[in-house]
């Protein structure tokens, strides 16, 4: 047994259990638990398997481009990458954008939270929870008198509508034909909920499908499709005219009153379905507050959605700023992205070579080289993984660290940050929704507590939607019709050589970029990503990342089936493209090209 | 078999009628470009048809084509799910996971030999023995292969899939493959776009139900119904390109009057693709209504093409486009003489891909 320097303690000597592919998640994922005799896991080992090489791609080309080759990072966290990035080449040459450009960003950012937290919620994490063949056997009626219950404003509530969906799930299952549902965990007893609570789920997790393509419409306003829409350096694109000729093509009354509509409809899903529904459905989960990991230890925030268009000073975020470290919630450390001590990147345990071991290096000076080989103690061979070998190299992921601490981000990290800075809006749900569940604080740190503050978050960030809403509506009412700031548009403008740093909190946590700028083109770019941080392997100190903090100690009622595990891992939702393309200018040397 | 849902008995089921149905179908005919003769065919189809089982295998990606899959308005997501396919693998939305999951997967590869469809987002990484993209363990690339050899069809959504997208921009450092270069003896329908548009790739499935077929495929590969005309073409900014009244600089007064994109970079002269026709999202917007141009996601390489922002030059193989300013000096004579040249280039390119479908079908 080894104890790690972040206060884990790691037996490898049980029943070894591999999980591959991790489904439900964007992105390729192995992991690797070792349980006790009691089906108790003591040992966890978490791989991203897949890299694209995105920032070696990027070196020479226009920094103005980088928005839409970093936005295909992810497709899930669709923009978030793109806003980052154009954040980074604005810092680099100084350029600032129009108030009404801030509303805008801001909106589609809060946008992609809500929309991300929703399909996240109810398509790769409900079926954790939820069981839709026991939805099967529930009383349409006794459905009905729940959801009149845990919400009463949700108009789809009476029997006659439960009916029809379980009619339509029966004819589903008995067509033999499973499909999305076939081979699942579905008489495993993890499973909590009475029929009629997996009724309203599964009639649920159908609601929020159409639901969901609706909320995106604010990203296909302002930047003309979804996924991926468009932004531009210096603002946005889409310009305002509300009362010329010409009017229909640009933002007018007509496309603010649809953007409007939406915010509405956002709003009233988060109150009436999702937040009852967690709730509700951790209701019977009240007991199952495993899966804390680094959350009640070690948490990180960039912060977001500023105030005023330029100023990402702590106080003017929305989205709180600040590191816990060493347990101590007591001291939120400020967060210096630019600072080389505070941000490093390890390699020992991840497919990368740094030609010497144990060295952290910060983004800016960034270097990977791929160099993939498995442990001496790894089964199978360099094409056909049976098991890896944790004190080798055995992830695609790299290691980050601030001040050399692994940290769990997202969700859960920003509300803990926000509670322990005593960040009003956030105080006031998390009590509330402690209270609701008679739980008290420390139940927070937990795979419960990081699926409840994802969905108070959206909530919040539904609020600020409106907000932001209201105050764009405001300034073109004042008179400002600005979206695009170009007066360093032209490369000719920009000083020879710049560096800069773009922050974002993206709805799986806190990512960030580096750029550096040379002659017009890009020199270097690094992006560190949430679901490196959350899902690092061991670094040279030998502390383990998030994912593998949260799996420890955790009981599987039945160890073949991992549904204790994904529940976790998938607490935290992990995005593997995103987490795995990190590579270096000097990355170019690679193996050699074999054509199969 | 009677239990099985057809398409026609969800309908029924929401309510709609026997008429409205039969509207529907005919709807689709049209949308499809059919002759009305076709609207009984696809009423009995989505009336009788089991579910046709898919396999969707994600390699080196975004996961942007699920996504966007997953925004269909007509038909929904659900229904596409519930009643016209049986998604039997697809790692990002199944429940099961691991040994379960790869268990489903052979299963349904045994079970309907030759008769699934295989979807397949992303593409295989060729360098490091594949091992830059693991699937249990594997690499993707042995996945792909193995759920290929006894597909029906093999669907290549998305530029990933299609041509390499992002992560093959050069210098393509994990040697990201299209589809078809690694699967060659399979019948592939490539469905490009960053991602393609939702109703596109729902399009294409229930087009391929309805008829048991294959679309009719361009040159490339692409159904040509839904690729077959460029943005430009169909622009509703077209008018603003040819009388010469273009965007000078982000949000001018031209930028709010909603002229044509083209000096900013955009790329809707070149790229082919519904984006100006079918819009986004329910037919909200598409990029140039939005204020940005087209940056060409459905064309093969469009990430080694120049800055977005760069104009586009290599306008002269169809004659008209070839210099935008001179068009706008000369708004009035030109604008005439660009509609019958243009016409008669259509005609000329559809009497080419006349002949290039008849020699593949040959």
């Amino acid at each position: 047994m080894v104890t790690t320097p972040n206060g884990f303690d790691l037996d490898n000597t049980g029943r070894r259990i591999v999980v591959d592919p991790v489904t439900r998640i964007e992105g390729h994922m192995r992991c690797e638990v070792n349980v006790d005799d009691e089906g108790v896991i003591r040992n966890a080992v978490s791989t991203g398997t897949m890299w694209r090489g995105l920032e070696v791609i990027l070196k020479g080309r226009d920094p103005r481009d980088a928005w839409a080759f970093t936005e295909r990072i992810c497709g899930v966290c669709t923009g978030t990458h793109a806003l980052t990035s154009v954040r980074a080449v604005e810092d680099a040459l100084g350029i600032t954008i129009p108030d009404n450009a801030n509303s805008i960003r801001n909106m589609m950012q809060l946008n992609l939270e809500i929309h991300d937290h929703v399909v996240h919620f109810y398509h790769l994490h409900a079926l954790d929870w939820v069981n839709p063949i026991n939805a099967l056997r529930a009383d349409p009626k006794a459905t009905s008198e729940l959801q009149q219950a845990v919400s009463p404003a949700h108009p789809l509530s009476s029997p006659g509508y439960f009916r029809d969906v379980q009619n339509r799930l029966k004819k589903f299952v008995e067509s033999g034909q499973l499909g999305l549902f076939k081979n699942g965990y579905w008489d495993n007893p993890a499973y909590k909920l009475p029929p009629e609570a997996d009724l309203m789920a599964t009639t649920h997790y159908l609601e929020a499908l159409d639901l969901q393509k609706e909320i995106v419409k604010v990203h296909t306003i302002f930047g003309g499709k979804n996924p991926h829409p468009n932004w531009l350096v210096g603002g946005v694109p889409c310009p305002i005219n509300m009362h010329s000729t010409g009017a229909v093509g640009a933002i007018n009354m007509e496309r603010l009153n649809l953007v409007s509509s939406i915010i509405d409809k956002c709003d009233e899903f988060n109150r009436n379905v999702y937040i009852p529904d967690v709730k509700a459905i951790g209701g019977f989960y009240r007991n199952w507050l495993y899966g804390g990991g680094l959350s009640s230890k070690a948490c990180l925030a960039y912060g977001d959605i500023p105030e005023n268009p330029n100023d990402f000073s702590p106080e003017q975020l929305y989205l709180p700023r600040g590191a816990i470290i060493n347990g101590n919630l007591n001291e939120v450390h400020d967060v210096d992205p630019r600072d080389p001590e505070q941000v490093q990147e390890f390699v020992d345990h991840s497919w990368y070579s740094y030609g010497e071991s144990g060295k952290g290096l910060h983004p800016w000076d960034g270097v990977t080289e791929p160099n993939y080989e498995l442990g001496p103690n790894a089964k199978g061979t360099k094409t056909n993984i049976k098991q890896l070998d944790e004190e080798g190299k055995y992830s695609w992921i790299k290691a980050p660290r601030w001040r050399g601490n692994a940290m769990e981000v997202g969700p859960l990290a920003r509300y803990i940050v926000g509670y322990a800075k005593g960040h009003e809006d956030i105080k006031d749900q998390v009590d509330g929704f402690l209270r609701d569940m008679d739980l008290p604080v420390d139940a927070l740190f937990s795979t419960l507590g990081r699926t409840a503050a994802r969905a108070l978050e959206s909530e919040y960030c539904g609020r600020l939607q409106k907000y932001f809403f209201n105050k764009l509506m405001t300034n073109i009412k004042n008179g400002d019709e600005s979206t695009a700031n170009i007066e360093k548009w032209d490369p000719s403008t920009w000083p020879k050589e710049a560096k800069g740093v773009g922050m974002t909190e993206a709805p799986r946590g806190a990512l960030g970029h580096w750029i550096k700028i040379k002659d017009g083109r890009i020199e270097n770019y690094q992006c560190v990503v949430p679901t490196t941080w959350n899902g690092s392997p061991r670094d040279t100190q030998g502390n383990i990342g998030a994912f593998e903090a949260s799996l420890m100690n955790t009981p599987m009622e039945r160890p073949d089936e991992p549904v204790e595990i994904l529940r976790t891992l998938h607490s935290f939702d992990p995005c593997l493209a995103c987490s795995t393309h990190v590579m270096s200018p000097d990355g170019e040397e690679l193996t050699e090209v074999k054509v199969r | 078999m009677s239990q099985i849902e057809t398409f026609y008995d969800v309908m029924r089921r929401q309510g709609i009628t026997r008429r409205s149905f039969m509207k529907y179908c005919s709807l689709t005919a049209a949308a499809l470009g059919l002759s009305p003769s076709f609207v009984p065919k696809i009423a009995h189809a989505m009336e009788t048809k089991p579910r046709t089982p898919v396999i969707w295998v994600h390699g080196l990606e975004c996961t942007c084509c699920s996504e966007s899959f997953i925004r269909s308005a007509h038909p929904l997501a659900k229904d596409v799910v519930l009643s016209m396919i049986s998604l039997d693998y697809d790692d990002t939305l199944m429940a099961a996971a691991g040994h379960a999951a790869e268990a489903a997967f052979e299963e349904t590869i045994q079970k309907y030999k030759g008769n699934y469809i295989l979807a397949v987002e992303g593409n295989p990484p060729l360098n490091e023995d594949g091992m830059f993209c693991i699937s249990g363990g594997k690499p993707f690339v042995e996945k792909l292969k193995h759920a290929a050899k006894d597909a029906k069809a093999v669907i290549s959504w998305g530029a990933c899939a299609s041509y390499g997208c992002v992560q093959a921009a050069k210098p393509n450092p994990t040697q990201a493959t299209p589809v078809h270069k690694v699967i060659t003896d399979k019948p592939i329908i490539k469905v490009p776009g960053c991602p393609p548009i939702a109703e596109v790739m729902t399009g294409v499935i229930t087009y391929m139900l309805t008829f048991d077929r294959m679309p009719e495929l361009d040159r490339q590969g692409r159904p040509a119904m839904f690729y077959g005309q460029r943005i430009h073409d169909k622009c509703y900014r077209r008018p603003h390109f040819d009388a010469g009244q273009f965007v000078e600089a982000w949000d001018d007064e031209n930028a709010r009057k909603g002229y044509c994109l083209y000096k900013m970079g955009c790329k809707g002269p070149t790229t082919y693709n519904a984006c100006s026709t079918m819009r986004w999202n329910d037919g909200v917007s598409f990029p140039i209504q939005s204020g940005h141009g087209c940056i060409g996601c459905s064309e093969d390489g469009f990430w080694d093409q120049g800055s977005f922002y760069d104009r586009v030059t290599d306008l002269t193989q169809f004659g008209v486009e070839a210099n935008a300013d001179k068009i706008g000096l000369t708004a009035a004579g030109a604008v005439g003489a660009g509609v019958a040249a243009h016409a008669a280039i259509t005609a000329l390119k559809a009497a080419q891909k006349k002949t290039q479908s008849t020699k593949e079908e040959a």
